[in-house]
C-alpha cells in the first residue's frame, strides 16, 4: 500500500516538475540552435548569444531594467520591512485594518489596475502639481517599489512570527531602547527575510511588463517591454539566448543567497 | 509592545503614507476619471469640474458604465470563467505535487520547494513565449504527436481557450503549490497514523483528516490564483485568440489602442467590483491567520 | 532598606490571575528563591521585577526608588534567561559587551570589563566563539557573564539549573553560589525544583496560584511549613488529617484509622475540635520492630527503596494510609517486605498545619 502511494507521489512530482520546466528546457536548448526556426534543428551554435550582445535595443533596455530594479528593490526593502514589522508587532492602532489591506491588496490586484491607476495618478499630479515632469525611470521605480514592498512585508512578517522574542527582551534588559533592539537584534535576526525580500522585489521588477508599460515614458524602455514588442513582431531566437542568460544569472544569485541563508539558519538553530 | 509608544508611528508612517499615496489614492483617481469623457486634450479626458456660467459645474457622467453594460459583456464572463477554471485545475494539479513534497524525506523538501519557486524568478513573459513554440501547429507538441502517428493533421492547440487556460495554470501553479504545501507540511503525521490505526483506509483518511486540515492552504491558494488571474493580460494576449477576450486585454486596448482613458478607467472599476468580494475574503483570511 | 521591595503586586492576563497581591522584600547580598509549581506565578513575578510586564496594581521599588513604571532598559536589574537568549550574530565577547555598549562605556574600560567577566565564568578562551559553537553549559556561563557585566544591583535568574544534566547541575549550583558571594549582587531566581531552592537560596518564597504561601529562611520553610501545600511541595512529608481532642498533657490529634490520638507538642495554641493536619518529615520517623514507649503506630513494610546512603521505607498502616520513612541504609537492612514494625517520632519534630 505504501509503495503504491510512493509511486503515486513520485509520479506527481515528475509530471509536475516536467510541466513546469518543459518551456524552460526548450528555451535553453533552442538558444543554442543554429537555425532560427523552431521546426529545424541546425546544430549547436552560440550565434544568438552574439546577436544578443550586439543588439543595442536590448542592451539599453537591460540597463534601464537593472537600474530600476536595484532602486525599486532597495526602496521596497525599507518600506516593506517597516510595514511588515509594524503590522506584525503593533496589534492595535488607528487605521490598522486599512494598513493591513493596503499591504495585502497589491499582491493580488491585477497588474493592469496597478499600472493604469498609477499612470492616471502621475498624469493628474503632473497637471495639478507639476510633478512628475516626465515619466520614465523614476515613475517605474515608484510603481515597482509599491508592489515590491508588499512582497517584502510578507516575507518579513513570516520570519518575524517565528523570531525568538527572548532575544529582544534580553536586549531591552541590557539597556537597549526599542529602536536599538530593532536595529541591533531583530534586523540581524531576520536577515534571510531581508535578503530574499530584496531579491524577490528585484526579480519582480525585472520581470514586470504590464505596470511598466503603463507608467513608463518614451526614454525608458524596460527589458520586458523590449522583449514584448519583439515577440509580437515574430520569433526572434535572441530571446531564447536572453532567457537562458537570465535563467543562469538568477539561478546563480538565488543559489548563492539561499546557501548563505541556510548556513545562517543552521548557526542560529545551534545557538539555541 | 507598549514600550514603543508614539515612536511606532515612525515605522508605521512611511509605508502607510506611501501605500496611501501610491496605491489607494490612484484607485480613487481611476474612479474619478471613469466618470469623465474622452477628449483630444492632454491629458486625453475632460475635467470633472469646470467653471461654467453658474460657478463650478460637474461634468461627471456614467456614460462609460452605460456603454459597458449595453455592450459585449463576454470579456467579463470569460475572465471569471477562465480564472475559475484555472483555479480548479491548479488545485487538482497542485495538490498532489504539494502533498508529495510535504511527504518527501526532510532533506529533499527545501530543494523541491526551491525548484517550484525557481521558474517564478525567471521571466514569465519569456516562458509564455516558449509555450507558443510548443503549441503552434508546427510546434513541438504537434510534431511529436504526428511523429508518434497519433494524429493526421495538426491540432489547434493555440490561440484558443485551451492555450489560455494552459497558460494560466502554468503561470499560477506555484502560487497554489506554496500555500498548499504550507498547510500540508504543518499537518501532524500522528493524526494520519491515528486515523489509519483506527481502521480507516487511505482514501477515507484523506477525505476525513487530510483534506479538512489542509483547507486553509486550499483557500489561500485559490485566492492567490483566482484574483490576479481575472485581470491577467499577458497570457490571453500572447496565447489567446479573438474568442478568448479577457478584461485585462479590454482595458489595455481601451487605453493603448483607443486612447480612451475614461473608458479604460471604467473597465478597471468593473474589475475592482468583480474582485471586491474575493479581496475581502483574502483580507479576512490573512488576519485570522495572524 | 531592602534592595527590592514589592508591595501588593497584582497582574492579570485577561481572566487569569497570574500574580495576586504579592508583597515581599529582598535584602542586599541575598540569594533569594521563588519556588512553586508551574502556573504559580513565579515567572510572571520575575518578569514584573525585570520590567517586561506592567503590574495592574502595586509597586516595585529598588533601593528605595519606585520602579513600577520604569521600562526594563532603565532598571538596575539584569536577567539570565532560561533559554540563554544569546545573540546569534555576535560572538561571546560581543554578547557580553552588548549591555556595556548601550551604556556608551568607552572602549578600554569596556574591554577590561568583558575580560573580567570572561575570567569570572572561566570562559576567557572562548571570547571569539559564536553561540552556536558552544555547549549548553558554556552558553549559560556566557549568559551569566552578560547579565553581570553591567554590575546590576539585582540579578534575576529564570530556572538556572533546569536545562542542565544532573552532574552539571551540582557543579553549576556551587559555582553560582561562589560567584554570588564574590560579587555581592543580590540574586533572585525562579525554580520549580525544591532541591534547587533548598540548595542555593538563603531565603525562599513559596508560591501557589499567584500568592505567596510562605516566606522564610530555608530551614524554617522546611522544618516549620505553614500549610499542607508548602509541607508537601518542599521535600517529602507524611501528612495526617484529623481533629484536635483533649490529650494527656495537652491537645492530641485524633486521626481516622489510628487507634490512639497522636500527642502534639505543648505549643499548639488552638481550640479543641479544630481540623488540622500533622506533618512529619520522613527522616524524623523512627522505625523499630518492637513497640517503643510512648506513642507509636503499627505499620507494615510495603517496600524499601535503596538510594545509596539512605533508604526510603514505604509503610502502610491499618487505615490503608501510606507512610514514608527515611533511614540509614544500614538500619534499613534489618527490615523486610511484609514485616510488622512500629513507627514513632518526637512530637517536637512534627508541625501542626491549619491550612
Amino acid at each position: 500500500m505504501s509503495k503504491r502511494l510512493t509511486l503515486f507521489r513520485a509520479a506527481a512530482l515528475a509530471l509536475g516538475f516536467g510541466f513546469l520546466y518543459l518551456p524552460i528546457a526548450l528555451l535553453v536548448a533552442y538558444s543554442f540552435n543554429a537555425s532560427r526556426l523552431v521546426a529545424v534543428w541546425g546544430g549547436w551554435s552560440l550565434h544568438w548569444y552574439g546577436e544578443l550582445v550586439r543588439d543595442g535595443q536590448f542592451r539599453g533596455a537591460a540597463l534601464n531594467s537593472l537600474e530600476i530594479g536595484v532602486m525599486a528593490a532597495s526602496l521596497a526593502l525599507v518600506l516593506g520591512t517597516c510595514g511588515g514589522f509594524a503590522i506584525e508587532r503593533f496589534t492595535r492602532f488607528r487605521g490598522r485594518f486599512v494598513f493591513g489591506f493596503m499591504l495585502m491588496a497589491p499582491l493580488v490586484v491585477p497588474e493592469v489596475i496597478l499600472g493604469l491607476s498609477l499612470l492616471l495618478l502621475f498624469v493628474a499630479s503632473q497637471a495639478w502639481l507639476g510633478w512628475p515632469a516626465s515619466r520614465g525611470i523614476l515613475t517605474v521605480t515608484i510603481a515597482h517599489a509599491t508592489f515590491g514592498s508588499c512582497f517584502v512585508a510578507v516575507l518579513v512578517r513570516a520570519q518575524l512570527a517565528g523570531f525568538d522574542r527572548n532575544l529582544e527582551e534580553a536586549a531591552l534588559d541590557l539597556g537597549a531602547r526599542p529602536f536599538g533592539v530593532l536595529w541591533r537584534v531583530t534586523l540581524p535576526g531576520i536577515g534571510p527575510a531581508l535578503v530574499s525580500g530584496w531579491l524577490l522585489a528585484f526579480t519582480l521588477s525585472l520581470d514586470d511588463l504590464v505596470v511598466a508599460s503603463f507608467v513608463s515614458g518614451p526614454s525608458a524602455t524596460t527589458l520586458p517591454m523590449a522583449v514584448y514588442s519583439s515577440v509580437r513582431i515574430g520569433v526572434t531566437p535572441e530571446i531564447n539566448a536572453l532567457a537562458t542568460v537570465f535563467l543562469g544569472v538568477v539561478i546563480l544569485i538565488v543559489v548563492l543567497a539561499f546557501s548563505l541563508i541556510a548556513r545562517q539558519e543552521r548557526q542560529r538553530i545551534a545557538a539555541g | 509592545m507598549n514600550l514603543w509608544g508614539w515612536r511606532r508611528w515612525l515605522l508605521i508612517g512611511p509605508p502607510f503614507l506611501w501605500l496611501l499615496v501610491f496605491f489607494l489614492l490612484p484607485l480613487g483617481v481611476v474612479a474619478a476619471i471613469s466618470l469623465s469623457q474622452s477628449a483630444d486634450t492632454i491629458p486625453p479626458y475632460t475635467p470633472l469640474l469646470i467653471h461654467g456660467p453658474n460657478g463650478l459645474e460637474s461634468q461627471a457622467s456614467l456614460d462609460n458604465y452605460r456603454l459597458i453594460a449595453q455592450g459585449d459583456l463576454r470579456a467579463y464572463a470569460n475572465s471569471l470563467g477562465f480564472a475559475a477554471l484555472a483555479t480548479v485545475l491548479c488545485l487538482l494539479i497542485g495538490y498532489p505535487i504539494a502533498f508529495a513534497i510535504a511527504r518527501a524525506p526532510k532533506a529533499w523538501r527545501n530543494p523541491l520547494l526551491f525548484l517550484v519557486i525557481l521558474p517564478f524568478w525567471t521571466s514569465l513573459l519569456i516562458r509564455v513565449y516558449a509555450w507558443i513554440a510548443i503549441l503552434q501547429p508546427t510546434g513541438l507538441l504537434n510534431r511529436a504527436l504526428a511523429g508518434l502517428g497519433l494524429i493526421d493533421a495538426p491540432l489547434l492547440l493555440i490561440y484558443n481557450n485551451f492555450s489560455v487556460v494552459l497558460g494560466l495554470v502554468y503561470a499560477y501553479l506555484p502560487f497554489m503549490i506554496l500555500p498548499l504545501y504550507g498547510s500540508l507540511s504543518q499537518l501532524d503525521e500522528s493524526l494520519v497514523e491515528a486515523a489509519a490505526d483506527l481502521g480507516a483506509r487511505p482514501a477515507r483518511v484523506f477525505r476525513d483528516v487530510v483534506l479538512p486540515l489542509s483547507l486553509p492552504g486550499v483557500a489561500a491558494g485559490a485566492l492567490l490564483v483566482f484574483i490576479p488571474a481575472i485581470g491577467e493580460f499577458v497570457i490571453p494576449d500572447l496565447l489567446g485568440g479573438p474568442g478568448t477576450l479577457m478584461v485585462g486585454k479590454v482595458l489595455w486596448q481601451e487605453f493603448f489602442d483607443n486612447v480612451d482613458w475614461p473608458a479604460a478607467a471604467a473597465v478597471a472599476m468593473m474589475l475592482v467590483a468583480l474582485l471586491t468580494a474575493p479581496l475581502l475574503l483574502a483580507q479576512r483570511l490573512v488576519e485570522r491567520k495572524a | 532598606m531592602p534592595l527590592l521591595e514589592i508591595s501588593e503586586i497584582s497582574k492579570n492576563f485577561g481572566a487569569v490571575v497570574a500574580v495576586d497581591r504579592v508583597s515581599l522584600a529582598v535584602e542586599h547580598g541575598e540569594l533569594f528563591a521563588l519556588l512553586g509549581p508551574s502556573g504559580c506565578g513565579k515567572t510572571t513575578l520575575l518578569r514584573l521585577i525585570a520590567g517586561f510586564e506592567l503590574p495592574d496594581h502595586g509597586h516595585i521599588a529598588i533601593d528605595g526608588v519606585d520602579m513600577t513604571e520604569v521600562p526594563p532598559y532603565r532598571r538596575p536589574v539584569n536577567m539570565m534567561f532560561q533559554s540563554y537568549a544569546l545573540f546569534p550574530h555576535l560572538d561571546v565577547a560581543g554578547n557580553i559587551a552588548f549591555g556595556l555598549r548601550q551604556e556608551r562605556m568607552e572602549r578600554r574600560r569596556r574591554d577590561a570589563r568583558v575580560a573580567d567577566m570572561l575570567a569570572l565564568v572561566q570562559m576567557s578562551d572562548y571570547a571569539r566563539r559564536r553561540p552556536h559553537e558552544l555547549s549548553g553549559g558554556q552558553k549559560q556561563r556566557v549568559a551569566l557573564a552578560r547579565a553581570l557585566a553591567k554590575m546590576p544591583k539585582l540579578l534575576l535568574l529564570d530556572e538556572p539549573l533546569a536545562a542542565l544534566d544532573r552532574k552539571l547541575r551540582e557543579e553549576t549550583r556551587l559555582e553560582l553560589i561562589g560567584i554570588q558571594e564574590r560579587i555581592g549582587t543580590s540574586f533572585v531566581f525562579v525554580t520549580h525544583d525544591q532541591e534547587e531552592a533548598l540548595g542555593m537560596a538563603s531565603r525562599i518564597a513559596v508560591m501557589e496560584r499567584g500568592r505567596v504561601a510562605q516566606i522564610g529562611g530555608v530551614a524554617e520553610i522546611y522544618e516549620r511549613p505553614h500549610s499542607r501545600f508548602v509541607a508537601g511541595f518542599v521535600g517529602a512529608v507524611n501528612l495526617f488529617d484529623g481533629v484536635l481532642v483533649a490529650g494527656f498533657n495537652a491537645l492530641a490529634l485524633s486521626v481516622a484509622g489510628v487507634e490512639a490520638p497522636i500527642p502534639l507538642a505543648a505549643t499548639v495554641d488552638l481550640p479543641e475540635g479544630t481540623a488540622v493536619a500533622l506533618a512529619v518529615r520522613p527522616e524524623k520517623l523512627r522505625l523499630s520492630p518492637a513497640r517503643p514507649d510512648g506513642f507509636a503506630i503499627a505499620a507494615t513494610v510495603a517496600s524499601i527503596n535503596y538510594q545509596g546512603g539512605v533508604s526510603i521505607v514505604h509503610l502502610t498502616i491499618t487505615s490503608g494510609h501510606a507512610l514514608k520513612a527515611q533511614v540509614a541504609s544500614a538500619a534499613a537492612a534489618a527490615f523486610d517486605r511484609g514485616m510488622s514494625v512500629w513507627a514513632s517520632w518526637d512530637p517536637a519534630d512534627a508541625a501542626v498545619l491549619t491550612r
